[in-house]
C-alpha cells in the first residue's frame, strides 16, 4: 500500500489549482448567462419580463438530454387585440442558448405548443412570451440532465 | 423536394369555433453542427429544419423558428381554432431548402 501524503506546499498548489478551476467555471457560466440575457433582450426589445401568465412544462430530471419533452402555454384571450405574438424558448447551458421561437395568431385559439429539445447538461430552460400590447412574461424551469444531448 | 414523410395528426371533424390540437412529427436528423465525425475528427456540418409553418385555408396560424437545440425527428404540438371547414397545410424548411 502506498500512502499518499501532501506536503504543505503541494497542498497549497492543489488548492490554488482547484480555485482556478472554480473561477473558470464561474466565468463560462456567466458568459452563457449573458448570451441568454442578450437573446432575451433582442427578443423583447429591452422590456423587462414579468413573472406569471406563462407556464413552462419540463421534466425535473431528464435521463436523456437528446430528447427532453417541453411544453409552453400562455394565458390569453387570443382575440385580435389581445393575443400572444410569440414565445421564445431558451436553454442557458447549451452551446447556443436559442431553442425555438413559436409564433401565434388569434387563429391559434390558445397559445400552447409542445416539442422535444436537446439539453447539453443540467440547466435552466427559459420561456419568454411577447404579447400583442408589448408586455413580456417569463418562466424558468431547471432540468437535471443525466446524459447530455449534444454529441461529443 | 426531399422525400420525407411527415406524420400529422389532425382531427377530421370539429365544430366551428372549436379549438383542436394538432400534432406533427417529421423524420429529420437535425444535425446540430456541434458533433464531430468519429473517424476524421471533422465537424459534421449543420443540417437542421430551421422553420415550420402551419396554414389553414391559406392563412398562416402558427409558425416556429427552430434552432439546433430541437431534437432529431422534430415533434410539434399546437392548436387551431377552427373557423370553418378547410384544409390545413404544413411546411417544413431545412438548411438546404424545402422538405
Amino acid at each position: 500500500m502506498k500512502q499518499v501524503q501532501f506536503s504543505r506546499r503541494e497542498a497549497m498548489v492543489l488548492g490554488a489549482g482547484a480555485a482556478t478551476v472554480t473561477l473558470l467555471g464561474g466565468v463560462t457560466g456567466a458568459l452563457a448567462a449573458t448570451a441568454t440575457d442578450d437573446a432575451i433582450n433582442a427578443f423583447t426589445g429591452g422590456a423587462t419580463p414579468s413573472e406569471g401568465k406563462i407556464t413552462l412544462g419540463a421534466p425535473e430530471i431528464a435521463e436523456n438530454g437528446n430528447t427532453v419533452p417541453i411544453d409552453v402555454s400562455v394565458e390569453s384571450a387570443m382575440t385580435d387585440d389581445d393575443h400572444v405574438e410569440s414565445v421564445l424558448v431558451l436553454a442557458d447551458g447549451n452551446p447556443n442558448p436559442g431553442v425555438a421561437t413559436f409564433h401565434f395568431t388569434p387563429m391559434s385559439g390558445d397559445a400552447t405548443a409542445a416539442t422535444r429539445i436537446r439539453l447539453a447538461s443540467t440547466q435552466n430552460v427559459v420561456a419568454v412570451a411577447k404579447m400583442k400590447d408589448g408586455s413580456v412574461y417569463m418562466a424558468k424551469r431547471e432540468v437535471k440532465v443525466t446524459i447530455g444531448g449534444c454529441g461529443g | 423536394m426531399a422525400k420525407v414523410k411527415p406524420r400529422v395528426k389532425v382531427p377530421k371533424k370539429a365544430a366551428a369555433g372549436d379549438i383542436v390540437t394538432i400534432k406533427t412529427l417529421i423524420s429529420h436528423p437535425m444535425e446540430s453542427g456541434q458533433r464531430k465525425d468519429k473517424k476524421t475528427g471533422e465537424l459534421i456540418p449543420r443540417k437542421i429544419i430551421n422553420s415550420f409553418t402551419a396554414e389553414f385555408n391559406g392563412a398562416k396560424f402558427f409558425s416556429a423558428d427552430i434552432d439546433p437545440a430541437v431534437s432529431a425527428n422534430p415533434y410539434m404540438q399546437f392548436s387551431l381554432k377552427v373557423p370553418e371547414s378547410g384544409e390545413v397545410k404544413f411546411t417544413w424548411v431545412d438548411d438546404e431548402g424545402s422538405v
